[in-house]
């Protein structure tokens, strides 16, 4: 089983700038969690300190018992072997080639024959999809690729915490689509915790069972994805539609002389830059491919979001009820023989919270 | 707190300076550290070492020579001024031994090899190599800093014996060819004023060169600030940076050294 990232006060700054302050979340063991953000808000700052590679000023990050922050460098290096990090342009050796990059963690840290070594590298590469770019170097192949490589390289060593730093920037809607799939299937398969920071509302959307945001300096929310995706903040609900009329400008923060122009120019009916509709509520989540066992986490997370349920705000705890309804409606579906396998994420789970999702 | 921006006063760069220094300091330990750790990166190790020495032997031979000749011609009319123009072989052999050889095979080593390893390493840094490395479990410092400074010691220990003969050989042919000195003289007087601590004294030096050329321009390397054009920032300031090193740890080596060993037949 994964292992949970219990976040306590983490405050980082710059010199004098601020980046974010006194952050505390808990990454509970072996869920998807999503970290949002407009850009600039320290979304990829807050992953490097997570493992060790920024020191914040203040707070605590511990797992397995130790403080990640303040522990010995022996006892960081030890630590980061439980990570896969998969950085945002793949950050791959150039001087080696895909498949010796993906080989490398093996090589370094275990005591695997070539032949096997090759073996694992070549079934992660196959895994995202790059079974014939074996030999290219990094800067023969796409941005895309590299990324997936990235990838690759960061599952190798089997991790319990996966961190994604933008999986989906450089990527089309559907290799991201694929992307997230691999990423459900992968918790399924490996129960590792894993986070993703990002500011992909699909991905936001449908992949987490928990979702946080950060902004101006702090973190806005952190919980349940229901918590989030039915909250009524501002500028929770400018940045899931991508409007431009609300608290999130071009540069960080808006004055308000700027909102009050633009709250004239949607009066006089000048479009926002945004569909129209209202995105926000929550959409089904996704769920490991057909054949592969069912995510574990699903099932401690219901225990855990159930043992929270008075805590949450009212719209969150109706929907959270209504998706453990459908969701043991499929599960009773799922145990017919006909549909042994079947159980998309699609069908019921659509159904009954409708008026949930446009309230 | 309001502080004039863009001009920072004379105690914050002093405290800069200490810093970098200081962190500096801390990665020499590291490495030296480092060296007695194992895994030794073999492989590292003599990519590196090939790659230093490719890029160091010409040059260091092309400067080896006049600098010899320079020194034996500067030296030769000075003796033949006082009157002990038999002694020069053993004034040129001494100067080219303890001072110009470690210094010429340090120089070389820094700019040649030096530059392009901070290049390298800053390069890597801002393409967040060095980080995905680190977050893998292993150590930059022990996979890629200590084999470069290794690389480095070692070229510039063996490198410093090639100069040294040509540098000598430069200024024998000088001083017999040019200045008409007698070959006898030139070479009976080697072992007249010079003494194999000399010789020591020599290698030391390179080898302490190497190590300093190695170390600033991994550090520079591993610290560009800003992007691609902070690369070429650290690459320059790493030589610089060597060089002065160099001519301030040479200075209080030979110090050192003129107080504890006594001059032969003194």
């Amino acid at each position: 089983m994964g292992v949970e990232v219990a976040v306590q006060g983490l405050s980082k700054s710059f010199g004098r700038t601020p980046i974010w302050r006194d952050v505390s979340l808990t990454l509970p063991a072996g869920e998807v969690s999503v970290l949002l953000g407009p850009s600039g808000t320290g979304k990829s700052v807050f992953l490097k300190c997570l493992i060790g590679l920024l020191k914040p000023e203040r707070g605590s990050v511990v797992i397995d018992g130790t403080d990640l922050v303040h522990c010995r460098e022996s006892t960081l290096y030890r630590l980061r072997r439980l990570f896969g990090v998969l950085f945002q342009d793949g950050a791959l050796f150039g001087s080696m080639s895909v498949l010796d990059n993906v080989c490398f963690p093996l090589r370094e840290h275990t005591r695997e024959s070539e032949s096997e070594v090759r073996r694992i590298a070549r079934e992660k590469l196959e895994l995202v999809g790059l079974g014939g770019a074996e030999d290219k170097l990094p800067g023969e192949i796409s941005g895309g690729m590299r990324k997936r490589a990235g990838l690759a390289r960061a599952l190798v060593l089997e991790p319990e915490i996966i961190l994604c730093d933008e999986p989906d920037s450089g990527l089309d809607p559907v290799r991201t689509a694929y992307l997230s799939q691999l990423l459900i299937d992968l918790n399924a398969q490996l129960d590792a915790t894993i986070l993703i920071v990002t500011h992909n509302i699909t991905v936001a959307r449908t992949v987490p069972d928990n979702l946080g945001m950060l902004f101006r300096r702090e973190l806005v929310m952190f919980g349940p994805r229901e918590v989030l995706l039915t909250s009524d903040e501002p500028v929770v609900a400018q940045f899931l539609n991508g409007r431009r009329f609300g608290p999130i400008g071009m540069s960080e923060e808006k004055d308000t002389a700027t909102m009050a122009a633009e709250r004239e120019q949607a009066r006089a009916g000048h479009n926002d830059g945004a569909s129209g509709e209202d995105v926000r509520g929550v959409a089904p989540q996704l769920e490991p491919t057909p054949g592969l066992p069912p995510r574990d986490a699903v099932r401690r997370r219901r225990e855990r979001v159930m043992r929270m349920l008075p805590t949450l705000p009212d719209a969150a705890r109706r929907s959270v009820l209504a998706s453990f309804d459908t969701a043991s409606a499929t599960r009773t579906a799922e145990t017919a023989p006909a549909h042994g396998v079947a159980g998309p994420a699609g069908g019921p789970n659509l159904g009954s919270p409708g008026e949930e999702r446009w309230r | 707190m309001t502080t004039v921006s863009g001009k920072a006063s004379p105690v914050a760069l002093g405290r800069g300076a200490l810093r970098e220094f200081g962190t500096l300091f801390a990665l020499g330990l590291d490495v030296l550290i480092g060296m007695f750790r194992r895994p030794f990166q073999v492989r590292e190790f003599i990519q590196q070492f090939w790659f230093v020495a490719s890029v160091a032997i010409v040059p260091a031979a092309l400067i080896a020579i006049p600098f010899g000749a320079v020194i034996t011609l500067q030296l030769g009319s000075l003796t033949a001024q006082i009157g002990a123009s038999s002694f020069n072989g053993a004034a040129s052999v001494l100067a080219v031994i303890q001072q110009a050889s470690p210094i010429v095979t340090a120089l070389v080593v820094s700019g040649a090899a030096g530059s392009a390893i901070c290049a390298d390493l800053g390069a890597r840094t801002i393409r967040e190599e060095i980080d995905a490395m680190e977050v893998l479990g292993v150590s930059p410092i022990q996979r890629l800093v200590v084999p470069r400074v290794q690389a480095t010691m070692l070229v510039a220990a063996l490198l410093n014996g090639m100069v040294s003969v040509v540098g000598v050989c430069g200024g024998y042919f000088f001083n017999v060819i040019v200045q008409g000195g007698t070959p006898g003289a030139f070479l009976a007087s080697f072992s007249a004023l010079a003494q194999l601590p000399d010789l020591w004294v020599g290698e030391i030096k390179a080898v302490i060169f190497g190590f300093l050329a190695g170390l600033v321009a991994s550090y520079r390397g591993l610290n560009p600030r800003g992007g691609p054009k902070g690369v070429g920032d650290v690459v320059n300031q790493s030589v610089v940076i060597t060089f002065l090193l160099l001519f301030f740890v040479n200075f209080v080596i030979s110090v050192v050294y003129l107080q504890i060993v006594p001059p032969k037949g003194a």
